[in-house]
């Protein structure tokens, strides 16, 4: 199976933006050889800006220069861009609605060994609750790619949280990525999983395993978080009748929330969400801490049983 | 430093600071809400930035090339607004309408809906960020626009304005001025008293920028002030605006209890006397 890493392809797509985009400029906080800025460092030293371990400056100074008519793209890890730098991101980039690309890596739990500080399970709640703000999760490498380059053509305030370790590509080449649009990546007819990152390639492990228990589940890639894709969800709950969701994220407030938000109001279905319970994390290897918080496959298993169960 | 206002033009910008006072108190007066002390302090360095400094253009309000003003300290909206007034990127009658429903003078300053506004402000701390990246964007943009930072003194207990401080001097951003209305109240009482900031000249010297301190109801001193941070090519320049806050209104001087709140229909009338009775001398 092909792995990518979506930081390492964010930093390459980066470059390329670089090269045809002389409006791009990237800010760092002293994380730039872990968020794979370095490489756009690299190639084009004058238009990067290492602002050292300040996050609220960092993102005040890429409101400035998105003021000054430059598109900056901003970078650290997920809890810190999202978390330290969240009053600003409110103040100074969502109220006046700037064209501000936040890109975050080291989202979630697959963090790992660094333990409870650095990983992120908020960070979808943080940033989905502001107004202007689009939330995007991507899939893959492949997705993220895309993702990256389509949101150049997006104005407005933009999250991306992509991860540290490589993730299972689950999209092919060909793939087309639509801001707002989910994309079906497997029909079924007995429940629909909606996932995010990482857990799109768990979703489609357990749909397999369902699969041989004669349980037919679609599963749904929701990359973008926000604006959530209503349709699709609606459309899902009255096909196949039960919605379960997965994220690499706290129950509460992620992908989980936004589209119970949708299903409890437009065509309410039984609902279960897979995600890390209301607990910080702990030390581990990613793999580890998967299991250990309940997010790999045999636990989504369960879940979509204990769903039929409720429809 | 050199002398740059002629003896006339000292003249019509007192007058002009006198006229934002008075619209101040009228504003604050008619919504009921807002910021006295903070908008009275600052009345000559606004009147010196928007009628004498400031290369900005009523008509075009989004010229790319124009100065920018950051409103750090966002309280201050009120003679903000009246100077825009004065300037003519807003109509003087929607100054009776702040704070309401609907109005496009906001209770801080609100770049998406007020012409004029070169960034939304309010929440402390935020501005010198903003200048930052406004004055390395001129320069990348090859634009020789200068940034301007109205900074509360209360608002320099934010730590972000200190990371700030040090990316300006790391990015050598000559383009960027900022500007302390060091009035020594904020809201709870003396800044000395509520978290000290003495010695601030000192503090911003040893952050590398230009430092000088001025009589900040002097526009001769503020004008010249702004004359020596352009001659300083090689730093970011910060001018410590000596003031009094709640400054024209002798009852609203010196108190952090005119931080925030509106005069009675007395109080207004009284304070409006005073500041007419100072044109008249």
């Amino acid at each position: 199976m092909e792995m990518l890493g979506t930081r390492d392809v964010y930093g390459k797509t980066l470059v390329e933006l670089g090269r045809e985009n002389e409006n791009i400029v990237v800010l760092d906080a002293d994380l730039a050889s872990s968020t794979r800025t370095s490489y756009f460092a690299k190639e084009f030293p004058h238009r990067f800006f290492n602002m050292g371990v300040s996050e609220q400056d960092l993102i005040g100074t890429a409101a400035g220069l998105a003021l000054a008519g430059k598109l900056p793209f901003v970078s650290s890890f997920a809890i810190f861009l999202a978390g330290k730098g969240w009053e600003p991101i409110r103040q100074s980039i969502c109220i006046p609605n700037l064209d501000v690309k936040l890109v975050a890596t080291h989202g979630g739990i697959t963090v790992g060994e660094d333990g409870a500080s650095h990983h992120s399970t908020e960070d979808f709640a943080l940033m989905r609750v502001l107004p202007n703000m689009t939330v995007i999760c991507p899939a893959d490498g492949v997705e993220t790619e895309k993702a990256i380059r389509e949101i150049v053509k997006h104005r407005g305030p933009t999250y991306v949280r992509l991860a540290r370790p490589k993730f299972p590509v689950v999209l092919d080449h060909t793939y087309q990525f639509q801001l707002g649009r989910s994309f079906t990546l497997r029909e079924g007819k007995d429940l629909t999983m909606i996932a995010t990152g990482i857990m799109v390639y768990n979703c489609l492990r357990a749909a397999e395993e369902l699969d041989k228990e004669g349980i037919s589940a679609a599963v749904v890639n929701m990359s973008t978080l926000k604006p959530i894709d209503v349709p699709a969800i609606a459309r899902a709950a009255r096909q196949t009748g039960a919605i379960l969701t997965a994220e690499e994220h706290s129950v509460i407030g992620g992908l989980g929330s936004a589209v119970a938000e949708v299903v409890s109001q437009n065509c309410p279905v039984p609902m279960k969400i897979i995600g890390v319970d209301d607990l910080f994390g702990v030390s581990g290897n990613a793999d580890k801490l998967m299991e250990h918080f309940r997010l790999t496959y045999p636990y989504i298993v369960e879940g979509a049983r204990q769903l039929l169960g409720m429809k | 430093m050199t002398i740059s206002l002629t003896q006339e033009k000292v003249k019509e910008l007192e007058k002009i600071a006198l006229q934002i006072r008075r619209m101040v108190v009228k504003m604050v007066f008619t919504a009921q809400s807002g910021h006295l002390g903070g908008s009275l302090s600052v009345a000559e360095i606004i009147s010196v930035l928007y009628f004498s400094e400031l290369r900005i253009d009523p008509r075009n309000p989004n010229w790319p090339d124009r100065d920018r003003l950051v409103p750090s300290k966002g309280h201050c909206a009120p003679a903000i607004y009246a100077a825009l007034a004065l300037r003519g990127f807003i109509d003087p009658e929607c100054l009776t309408t702040l704070r309401q429903l609907d109005s496009i003078l906001q209770g801080h300053p609100c770049m998406t809906s007020t012409p004029g506004i070169d960034m939304s402000t309010g929440s402390l701390g935020h501005g010198l960020s903003i200048g930052v990246g406004m004055a390395l964007g001129g320069r990348l943009k090859r634009s020789n626009f200068l940034v301007y930072v109205l900074l509360g003194d209360g608002e320099l207990n934010e730590g972000q304005n200190w990371e700030a401080a040090m990316a300006a001097t790391k990015l050598s951003l000559s383009n960027l001025i900022a500007i302390v209305d060091r009035n020594r109240i904020q809201l709870d009482g003396p800044t000395e008293e509520i978290m000290p900031l003495e010695p601030l000249m000192e503090k911003w010297k040893a952050f590398n920028w230009n430092t000088i301190s001025i009589d900040g109801h002097s526009v001769e001193e503020i004008s010249d002030s702004i004359q020596w941070a352009k001659e300083n090519q090689d730093r970011p320049s910060v001018i410590i605006a000596n003031t009094i806050k709640g400054k024209g209104v002798s009852f609203m001087e010196n108190t952090h209890k005119w931080h925030g709140r509106p005069p009675t229909r007395e109080e207004y009338e009284m304070a409006i006397r005073e500041l007419e009775g100072e044109i008249d001398e």
